[in-house]
């Protein structure tokens, strides 16, 4: 699977690698849907284009890039100025994008100057008052072609919208520059655009950039799936996988910040967990909701929380946040990832008693001997809705990335249900000829109500089977999507369900998936809804 | 002169095409009428089931191959340029530049002159003959790209982009979808010109057009229908297609394959995200916003008549520049949204 790729035409002005580039690998990311293609494309842009022009590249990809001197009402008023308001708005309701349409009614200029570098853009901009800035956008826009002119409208006013996040953008520069991903991350947060030293580190240039003066996110250590493997009970411990989210909480000279899995900076929404965590210091550990009762509460919880750009008192009272923490990385300014887990364990507790309760406690070991005490485990886990249980090597240091033969998971078995398939979709990218999205539904005092949709579960030839079932079976067309006849039924896994006013059914799932394609069974007899009511917890 | 009401007018909009009473003629109309005037072969534009059928002999030629006997009862040529008198109307043909045989046609009526131009482009297309402006009283003009944001590129540089991607990707295979009546035949005239010599395959539904033109006297260079069996999948061939098969099961059987739309459409991002494109060719054989505008200046009639597409922009630009204008309906046209 690759990208389209063109060689860009031989033409290039002598001020090197331009803002045109840069659209033009806009133009591309677009029309590749498949995440290897863009990888390709994003790191044959890496490789040839100049320093710092792509550090601000990478910035745009990764939305780091913030021009708040130039306003969309800015740019609104220079094109309404130049183009005819009623055609503007005509225009503008048949293409649906802002950007796009000011960047094809801009009226073209004759070319007597050769585009602006991305970092011209940028640091002129930076160092300029709005008005003056609004005066050299339209300049700039003049000299722009279509794709240009598109790209900068994007650039000023925020979300690149081409299908790439801060994460594939990263494994694109790994790949661009053949260097580990664990460690473009680590130094990536130690940065701000153009991230100079990181493309010098990568290129060779210069050594690796001393990250420990700063409040830096660092790589986790993650966990391969137990599966059937054997191990030596002596050599492990286990410890309990809460139900909540991987963070890393870091505060170094005073300066705290809260990071997910990917590395994003989710401290907005926790300003409670912020303020609590006074001690200079890298921890790893779950983020949680407390509930009344002071037990961890359900996922839903949690999520009320996530993603808010500002979070009320009463939200912080209703849902308090606090993370159990599963290990420490830097003890004060002293890295400690090289010793033992047992001894990181030690550091971690004495690390904590100086913490907060209410916001920080340590999630324990648990004394695993034999198989069959890890059988009782997952018992207890099935039992309590835990998410999982982890097995981790005691003598394991903290290493970035999943290393075999360390850390070991299990998550307890999915939750099932019976449901019917309704509706069918076509997919993205190399399954674009298939129908290959599923809304489901579960029965309702004789109606089908839809409660959930899945993309996955199946294998390659099961999904061939379902595209021609879907084919066959249709009884309605809305656009891209299928309604077909009520007889397929499909067992769905998921991980928990909960209650949703947002959804006609009244709940949502959490990572549905095809499960079993029951050919056999009518769909009289899926399940009710009702029983998936009685799921949630 | 100045119109007020159609309805009444000696050239009338009817829910099926337009009608000319002091001639008892229809122009493109559809259901089966006793005597049509048939501006090109697109479907929304030549029906079958007519009686007599005036139009140019390629277009004749191509209703021929499309609807076999339901072509028309009787069919009379007309050549470009000749006049003809059909009741108390004269009636010629000029080229529309839009595909091999369309036509403008000039109806003259009591000194009065109505172009009915059909669908037409103003740019250069190497398997018809170009437009040309005939002075009139009323044109009466298309508007599928009538808006400000349809601005269709130079066509060398669409067609450049086709030849770099086939050559940067032997491994596959370039697939592009193309409207089987024109556009397919102008594509590969466009790439033949460009130095493209291979081999170009070609989808079951594109052959008996191809062979047409080639009949007609364009020269399409080697051509080939896909059949797999024989060929294998064909990476780092480019084959043209109809684009409702892009993203089909059709689709399917080549190795990897990109996906390119030639059509006006594609100029909107989104558009061509929606349809799974990878690469999007703006190649239209309708005018775009420009044409539209600049061949209502070239023409200067008193009176513009729109008939479909987005109507709403061009009346609007019309009356901003003095010139009276008005929005008819008529069915069926440009439906077909491939056509573009």
């Amino acid at each position: 699977m690759h990208a389209v790729w063109i060689a860009t035409p031989a033409a290039r002005n002598d001020n090197g690698r331009v803002m045109q580039d840069f659209a033009n690998l806009l133009d591309q990311l677009v029309y590749t849907p498949q995440r290897n293609g863009k990888i390709r494309l994003i790191a044959d842009y890496l490789r040839s284009a100049d320093d710092p022009d792509r550090g601000y590249a990478m910035a745009a990809l990764c939305s780091a890039i913030k021009l708040r001197n130039v306003s969309y009402s800015a740019i609104r008023d220079m094109i309404h100025a130049r183009t005819d308001e009623v055609l503007f708005r005509m225009s503008y309701d048949y293409v649906g994008d802002f950007a796009e349409t000011a960047s094809l009614l801009w009226p073209a200029s004759p070319r007597n100057s050769p585009p602006p570098p991305l970092t011209e853009v940028v640091d002129t901009l930076a160092a300029m008052t709005k008005a003056e800035a609004a005066a050299q956008v339209a300049i700039w826009l003049d000299v722009l072609d279509v794709n240009g002119r598109y790209a900068l409208i994007k650039l000023l006013t925020g979300g690149l919208r081409v299908g790439v996040s801060a994460r594939l953008a990263k494994v694109a520069f790994a790949s661009a520059f053949d260097v580990s991903i664990e460690e473009v991350e680590e130094i990536w947060h130690a940065m701000e655009p153009p991230y100079t030293p990181l493309f010098d580190w990568a290129t060779g240039k210069a050594d690796r950039p001393d990250l420990n003066e700063l409040p830096v996110f660092r790589p986790f250590m993650l966990a391969n799936p137990l599966d059937d493997k054997e191990i030596d009970f002596s050599d492990y411990v286990a410890e309990w996988k809460w139900d909540g989210i991987r963070v890393q909480v870091v505060r170094v000279n005073g300066e705290t910040r809260l990071f997910s899995r990917t590395g994003d900076d989710i401290g907005g929404s926790f300003p409670d967990i912020l303020a609590a965590f006074d001690r200079d210091g890298i921890a790893d550990g779950e983020l949680l909701v407390r509930s009344e009762t002071g037990e961890p509460a359900p996922f839903n919880h949690l999520q009320q929380r996530l993603n808010r750009k500002t979070v009320s008192v009463a939200m912080r009272k209703k849902y308090p946040a606090f993370i159990r923490l599963y290990d420490i990385l830097f003890d004060g300014d002293e890295d400690v990832r090289s010793l033992d887990l047992l001894e990181r364990k030690d550091r971690l507790r004495r690390f904590v008693m100086e913490l907060p309760s209410e916001r920080f406690d340590v999630s324990e070991f648990l004394e695993v001997s034999d198989q069959s005490a890890l059988e009782a485990l997952r018992e207890e886990a099935r039992a309590t809705g835990m998410e999982g249980l982890m097995l981790k090597q005691k003598s394991s240091r903290y290493e970035a990335g999943r290393k075999q033969g360390l850390w070991y998971k299990w998550k307890r078995d999915p939750l099932l249900i019976d449901t019917v398939l309704m509706y069918a979709q076509r997919g993205h990218g190399k399954r674009s000829s298939f129908y290959s999205d599923f809304t489901f539904g579960c029965w309702d005092g004789g109606v089908l109500k839809p409660v959930g949709k899945a993309y996955f579960g199946f294998t390659d030839q099961e999904l061939k089977e379902l595209d021609k079932w879907v084919r066959k079976h249709s009884v309605g067309r809305f656009g891209p999507v299928r309604e077909v006849e009520k007889a397929l039924c499909l067992e769905v896994a998921f991980d928990s369900v909960h209650e949703s006013p947002r959804h006609k059914s009244g709940v949502a799932m959490r990572f549905p998936r095809v499960h079993r394609i029951r050919w056999d069974k009518p769909a009289q007899e899926a399940d009710q809804l009702q029983t998936l009511k009685a799921l949630i917890g | 002169m100045t119109i007020a009401s159609t309805s009444q007018f000696w050239l009338q909009p009817r829910h099926d095409g337009l009608y000319c009473a002091p001639g008892d003629f229809w122009i493109d109309p559809h259901g089966g009428k006793d005597r049509a005037l048939i501006t090109h072969g697109h479907a929304d534009h030549a029906r079958p089931g007519h009686d007599k059928v005036l139009a140019t002999s390629q277009t004749l030629a191509i209703m021929r191959a499309r609807y076999g006997k339901a072509s028309g009862q009787a069919q009379q040529a007309i050549d470009y340029g000749d006049a003809l008198k059909i009741g108390d109307v004269a009636v010629s043909f000029f080229p529309a530049g839009h595909v091999l045989g369309s036509a403008q046609i000039l109806l003259e009526h009591k000194g009065q002159r109505i172009v009915v131009s059909g669908d037409y482009k103003r740019r250069r297309d190497p398997t018809c003959l170009a437009f040309e402006p005939v002075a009139c009283d009323v044109f009466i003009t298309e508007a599928t790209f009538g808006l400000p944001v349809f601005t269709h590129p130079d066509t060398a540089g669409e067609v450049a982009k086709i030849l770099a991607a086939q050559e940067a990707n032997p491994e596959r295979t370039l697939l592009v979808g193309a409207y089987a009546l024109g556009k397919c035949q102008r594509v590969i005239r466009h790439m033949r010109e460009a130095g493209y010599t291979k081999t170009i395959y070609l989808h079951g539904a594109m052959v008996g057009l191809c062979d047409l033109y080639r009949e007609l006297g364009v020269d399409l260079g080697p051509l080939k229908q896909v059949n797999l069996k024989e060929m294998g999948k064909l990476p780092g061939d480019i084959v043209i297609c109809p684009p409702g098969q892009l993203n089909d099961r059709w689709a399917r059987r080549f190795a990897d394959p990109i996906t390119a739309f030639a059509s006006g459409w594609m100029r909107v991002r989104q558009r061509a995200k929606q349809r799974g494109v990878e690469l999007p060719l703006i190649i239209s054989d309708h005018a775009d916003w420009n044409e539209l505008t600049q061949t209502i200046e070239d023409v200067a009639p008193g009176e513009v008549w729109v008939t479909h597409g987005r109507e709403d922009a061009l009346v609007y630009w019309c009356e901003s520049n003095g010139i009276q204008a008005q929005a008819l309906s008529l069915v069926g046209r440009g439906e077909d949204a491939d056509d573009g």
